[in-house]
């Protein structure tokens, strides 16, 4: 063997393929293209790797080309542009579920009216908020803590001291708190965040991550004591509106505009991000756009809420929703996160 | 007793399994040890009459063995159940251990106490509620970290905050508490309308609820996209910008007015002068202050 075997086939014996690098279309047309991989020579290999991608991108350009100058051709004409593509996002090819709420499920109706965080939401009870900590310290706790007594009105804060948290649940109880939030450490950083309902309500933990204080925010602002306004966002399912519904349980539910407070939980993929903002609005002049945007050539006014950041944002995602109160033994779960549930990319349940 | 003697020399001297060597002392491994050091006097082997307690289940027993029995493995250690009530347990070794060595009872009643003292101790703990630390392999955090950036940026906050917050000022909620002009804004609402025919906007409405989840929210989205309503910019404080297409557009008919938004609180009177100046044709460039309270404007008239 003279030369060196320069594509990977079956038997070392095609001796037909004098030329190099030709494709050999003996095994029933099986490759018609020489895959990079297949060469052994390392500059041969470069060289062709290289000049693949090259045509590969000339042919994108050719057909990017193309298509703009279809669009602008049937935009003079007159017609109709030709359908502009929509890019395939996670979003857009989500796994279907069953669970996603419909406006028009009666069902969903009737179990609203039956959950557990009726009496709040209908205004029956204000709500009150009882934050505390795990048993151990950390740096940035009480710093969060703080914080979230200024983004949840009516709220008090204990410390922890060693009680047992089903003690902590019966204490609260007592007291007529509708909700207790423990701010849970690891690594002296604040870890998770379990929000339990009270008398019976649900009980949530979520792990928290990517918790930016107040002070470490840019151009921050410093909120007021009015009600905030809430805004939960992109909860679907059915379990998505129920853990929806608990995080408006925690908040008055008479909002004050006036005070131009904005308290948002918004989820994405299962993870929901809380932000907490001053918002103003105001008229932001957009003259003449360039073709696209602008139907009508005219000058337009487009109005624009203007967002100043203040408070914690954070990120949540949901680990374990318990129908009763804190009972990790004896408990009913709704929903426990299992790592099997991460297998496939396009499927979330919030 | 010479048997002893011969055990001890060869146990002590050449190898024991059960002899385990400390900084702090010389210990015995042997399950029937009663004070647990490596003695002479203290080590079951190299004793023919040696007693011991034992606990299995929280139940203390009595393990006796006598030299009668030495050359019957399989039955060597007596063994008697013990009471739980403390003082009747130490009358029970008392009757047993009649006439044994002295130094024997003392050790097992000592033992005796340090057991049932643990007991306690366990017991109480028992009831206690401990954490119990999970481990998550460090596959699975990582990759939640990196699901959770891609959502991020996947999730643009900003925009889906101020569309929504648009949304609720043109459904009416705010009422007249933003005061923008009314011709203007009633202008830009037919025009929008016109527009925007196709959106519908369904939202489930319970009843006596002010704000509404914004589950619908991934439809309406794609929505606005297609009328393509909304500016795209961020929400940032793109001063630059502004100024940059305030100094641009000199057009006679249209107004301008270029702000810039100030760090501090906003009070009305920013609103007002929005009113007014939206009359005439003024260049109304608010410059960025430090502190919040002192405003300085500058207005040229063209």
């Amino acid at each position: 063997m003279g030369f060196k075997r320069k594509k990977g086939d079956g038997d070392g014996e095609e001796m037909e393929s004098e030329v190099r690098g030709r494709p050999s279309f003996n095994t029933a047309e099986r490759r018609n293209v020489i895959l990079p991989s297949m060469i052994k020579n390392k500059d041969k290999r470069a060289k062709v790797y290289a000049k693949q991608k090259h045509e590969k991108k000339v042919e994108k350009q050719k057909k990017i080309k193309a298509r703009d100058a279809a669009e602008k051709q049937a935009l003079e004409l007159g017609e109709e542009p030709p359908q502009k593509m929509v890019p395939k996002t996670i979003e857009n090819t989500r796994e279907a579920d069953e669970t996603v709420c419909r406006p028009d499920d009666e069902e969903l109706f009737a179990d609203i009216d039956a959950d557990e965080f009726n009496p709040v939401l209908r205004r029956e009870v204000t709500p009150k908020v009882l934050i505390t900590t795990c048993r151990f310290n950390s740096t940035r706790g009480p710093a969060f803590i703080s914080e979230l007594q200024s983004v949840i009105p009516n709220s008090d804060y204990r410390k922890r001291g060693t009680y047992d948290l089903k003690k902590i649940v019966e204490y609260a109880k007592k007291k007529d708190y509708t909700s207790l939030i423990v701010v849970h450490t690891n690594r002296r950083e604040p870890d998770a965040l379990l929000i339990i309902g009270l008398p019976n309500g649900p009980t949530a933990h979520f792990k928290l991550s990517n918790l930016v204080l107040r002070k470490d925010i840019k151009n921050h602002g410093n909120p007021t004591s009015h009600e905030p306004e809430l805004v939960l966002n992109n909860f679907t399912t059915r379990l998505g509106n129920r853990v929806g519904r608990f995080f408006q349980s925690l908040f008055p539910q008479e909002p004050n505009f006036r005070g131009r407070r904005v308290v948002t939980f918004h989820n994405q993929r299962d993870f929901i991000f809380f932000r907490h903002h001053r918002r103003y609005i105001f008229d932001v002049k957009e003259d003449k756009q360039s073709g696209a945007k602008g139907k009508d050539g005219v000058a337009k006014e487009r109005v624009k809420p203007r967002l100043q950041e203040c408070g914690p944002s954070f990120t949540l995602k949901l680990v374990t929703l318990q129908h009763g109160t804190f009972d990790t033994k004896g408990g009913e779960f709704e929903w426990v996160h299992k790592p099997e549930m991460d297998t496939s990319r396009r499927r979330f349940f919030l | 007793m010479q048997h002893d003697e011969v055990i001890w020399q060869v146990i002590r001297h050449k190898h024991c399994s059960y002899m385990a060597k400390i900084e702090t002392g010389i210990f015995c491994r042997n399950p029937y040890n009663v004070t647990g050091i490596c003695n002479r006097s203290s080590c079951p082997l190299a004793n023919s009459r040696y007693a011991t307690i034992r606990e299995h289940e929280s139940v203390f027993y009595l393990y006796m063995k006598t030299i009668e029995r030495a050359h019957m493995p399989n039955n060597l250690w007596e063994r008697v159940k013990l009471p739980r009530n403390y003082e009747k347990a130490l009358e029970t070794i008392d009757k047993h251990l009649l006439y044994w060595p002295k130094l024997l009872q003392h050790k097992i009643k000592q033992r005796l106490t340090k057991m049932t003292q643990m007991r306690i101790q366990m017991r109480k703990l028992a009831l206690k509620t401990r954490e119990k630390i999970m481990t998550t392999p460090r596959r699975d955090t990582k990759r939640e970290s990196r699901r959770e950036e891609k959502a991020i940026k996947a999730a643009v906050l900003d925009k889906a905050i101020e569309t929504e917050l648009l949304e609720r000022l043109k459904k009416g909620i705010y009422g007249d508490i933003y005061n923008y002009p009314e011709l203007e804004w009633n202008k830009v609402l037919d025009e929008e309308k016109q527009v925007a025919e196709g959106v519908e906007e369904q939202e489930e409405e319970e009843p006596e609820i002010e704000y509404v989840e914004g589950y619908e929210e991934l439809e309406e989205e794609e929505d606005m996209e297609d009328f393509s309503g909304f500016p795209s910019n961020g929400s940032g404080f793109d001063d630059d910008d502004e100024l940059d297409s305030g100094d641009e557009e000199e057009d006679d008919d249209v107004e301008e007015q270029v702000v810039i938004h100030k760090k501090g609180k906003r009070d009305s009177r920013k609103a007002d002068d929005v009113g007014k100046s939206k009359k005439k044709k003024r260049v109304v460039v608010e410059v960025e202050q430090e502190d919040g309270d002192v405003r300085q404007t500058l207005k040229t008239a063209h």
